[in-house]
């Protein structure tokens, strides 16, 4: 446990010494004004997606019971995509600006707290389905959403759906700095709201039959979680875009690294582990590549990577 | 027996004669007045009009639809999985990888450059695959879709990072979308290349059945089973390279059409073989002829429709596998 604590600590100070040279790279006193307040407000962005990332592959990892399965590759962005199209191609496509404002995010987000409980109890009800089922199934359910977010653009506009398919969605080359306050303000009383959940998810991580022996709520505390998980699912697509392949990998380094079943470690381990990959990823880019490629591009080919070796060891166990 | 031999007859020539109507009609879609009375009648503009571009667009569509659907039964068959097909086992992807280094390397002008080049990296690709899936042993059956595309993600990702760092995203993103609005006369022909293989197919199809059930079933059979799988990728590879670079990417043909036919035709490629032709042709005709539809005078690529009709057939396939 000792062990654990240091091993965090250690994580954390990485990961600020890789922001402190994300922040201050070639920054002087003449130049600090302009580069350094928007220097921050990206890496707040990309801190808070990797808080949203790490925590809800985390936990719902426990919840589901699983440890290949993640909220991305299950289609949960994509999903969250979809229903911002929906909503744009729904009240009118002359309002771009609407597109990435608080109130089509506050809108999209209610609608899908709504629609990913639907897609959970279609997934996960009924008799107990094979992990590869359910791995496939997400799959395609998140290439349907795509496909229909895509068909919906070409209604919109079929001259410039490219370009506006460009504006409508964040990436990492362009944070969506708009919402930031708002995922903020989110984050924060997610935090507050969770704070004490951690243990249940220890004990939630022995099964269902045993979490409901020892007196937890099961139910409750399940779909409590899966709200939680489809409100930072949202926060993250909203502010940086879809990253398909991080949450496996930071979910299952942090398993790995740490070695417990404490949530309290695992999933800020999680969250570290991801914050250090984006920025150091996103420094990367910017400094090495000179913004000649994408980090999703990067993430996911390493995540894929990682994904098909989860796949085979798992099957050879 | 007898019953069950009519009963696909009749499916299979109310499917001829719907989809010989459907092809009519599908020339009469477009910008320009057309009337094939008037073609009927000898009106020049009226046959100018279909010979350069209305005839070239239904076949094309004809050759892709059966093209990948037949693609994606032999690989079934091979593999005795019902969910592998050219965009499930990471052959397009392997395929966009190649015309990507044919305009690398060459500039890629000629059509016949990308083919080659496509065609080798994904029959490379595809092999390599084929033969992981012989030293891990994959007791269930979603795991090799489930590899294959993840694999399929990776490949892309290293497509992406090669052509943004080259400057060429633009022109791969064509590849990306499958659509048939750029077919005109002199641009398609090249597809005619595909027919001769589907024929090699159809000689090869009980040996493709054969050697699905297994090496040494097969090899006991005095089958040279490497062989035959080598030529069923070759097969496979060559038409999906075609399509790729005349038409670019079309997800789920392969997989979904094979699995259909095989629910009313049963699993004997020989006599399901012209029947997943005539469905994946048909299918891809109406999903074509939606896209046009839809938002005339403009067009949705027909891989935007394919993708959203293929996604819902595929999950209601899983559902059903899974019972």
């Amino acid at each position: 446990m000792k062990n654990n604590k240091q091993k965090l600590i250690l994580l954390g100070i990485v990961t600020a010494l890789v922001v402190g040279v994300f922040l201050f790279w070639g920054i002087n006193s003449s130049n600090i004004e302009f580069f350094l307040p928007r220097r921050m407000k990206k890496i707040g962005a990309i801190l808070i997606s990797a808080f949203c990332i790490g925590y809800s592959s985390v936990s719902f990892q426990t919840v589901t019971n699983n440890k290949i399965l993640t909220p991305s590759v299950m289609g949960l962005d994509s999903l969250y995509m979809f229903i911002q199209t929906v909503i744009v191609f729904f009240f009118g496509s002359k309002q771009l600006v609407m597109m990435s404002g608080t109130s089509n995010f506050l809108l999209s987000v209610i609608v899908m707290l709504v629609c990913s409980c639907l897609l959970f109890l279609f997934m996960f009800g009924g008799d107990g389905k094979s992990l590869y089922f359910l791995i496939l199934a997400g799959m395609i359910i998140g290439s349907l959403f795509s496909g229909l977010s895509t068909f919906m653009q070409v209604l919109l506009d079929p001259n410039e759906f490219t370009i506006l398919q460009g504006k409508m969605f964040a990436s990492f080359n362009n944070v969506n700095e708009g919402l930031f306050l708002v995922s903020l303000l989110i984050i924060g009383s997610v935090l507050v709201v969770t704070a004490k959940d951690y243990h249940k998810l220890d004990v939630l991580s022995l099964g269902a039959d045993h979490a409901i022996n020892l007196g937890v709520d099961y139910k409750k505390v399940v779909l409590k979680e899966l709200l939680i998980i489809a409100l930072l699912v949202s926060v993250s697509t909203a502010l940086t875009g879809p990253i398909t392949f991080l949450g496996i990998l930071v979910a299952s380094l942090s398993r790995e690294m740490f070695k417990t079943y404490h949530h309290s470690v695992r999933i800020w381990g999680a969250v570290l582990l991801g914050s250090f990959a984006l920025v150091f990823g996103q420094l990367i880019v910017e400094r090495v590549f000179s913004l000649e490629t994408t980090i999703s591009v990067i993430i996911n080919f390493v995540g894929g990577i990682y994904f098909i070796y989860l796949i085979v060891k798992e099957q050879m166990a | 027996m007898e019953v069950e031999k009519k009963r696909i007859t009749a499916i299979r020539v109310s499917l001829l004669v719907a989809f010989i109507i459907t092809a009519f009609l599908s020339l009469g879609i477009g910008v320009k007045d057309f009337s094939l009375l008037g073609l009927l009648q000898g009106n020049q503009e009226d046959l100018y009009l279909a010979v350069t571009s209305r005839i070239p667009r239904l076949l094309s569509v004809v050759i892709t639809g059966a093209g990948l659907s037949i693609s994606g039964l032999i690989m079934q068959t091979i593999t005795n999985n019902k969910f592998v097909s050219p965009s499930t086992a990471g052959t397009m992807e392997w395929c966009r990888l190649g015309v990507l280094l044919a305009i690398l390397f060459t500039g890629g002008k000629a059509p016949i450059v990308k083919i080659a080049f496509a065609f080798v990296i994904s029959l490379a690709g595809t092999l390599v695959f084929m033969s992981l899936l012989q030293k891990v042993q994959m007791k269930n059956m979603f795991m090799i879709p489930l590899v294959g595309m993840m694999l399929g993600n990776v490949i892309s990702s290293i497509t992406t990072f090669l052509a943004y760092k080259y400057d060429v995203i633009q022109n791969i993103s064509a590849w990306l979308q499958g659509n048939f609005s750029l077919v005109i006369k002199g641009s398609y022909e090249i597809l005619y290349i595909g027919v001769p293989c589907v024929v090699i197919a159809y000689l090869y199809s009980s040996k493709f059945t054969i050697a699905g059930m297994g090496k040494s079933f097969a090899t006991n059979l005095g089958l040279n089973h490497k062989a035959v799988v080598t030529v069923g990728l070759v097969i496979v590879a060559f038409i999906t390279s075609l399509i790729v670079v005349t038409i670019g990417s079309i997800p789920f043909i392969g997989l979904i059409v094979p699995n259909i036919v095989s629910m009313y035709g049963g699993d004997n490629i020989k006599n399901t073989l012209f029947d997943t032709a005539l469905f994946g042709a048909f299918f891809v005709l109406i999903c074509d002829m939606i896209g046009r539809y839809l938002i005339y005078p403009y067009e949705i690529n027909v891989s935007v429709i394919i993708s959203v009709l293929g996604s819902i057939i595929f999950l209601l396939i899983l559902w059903k596998k899974k019972r």
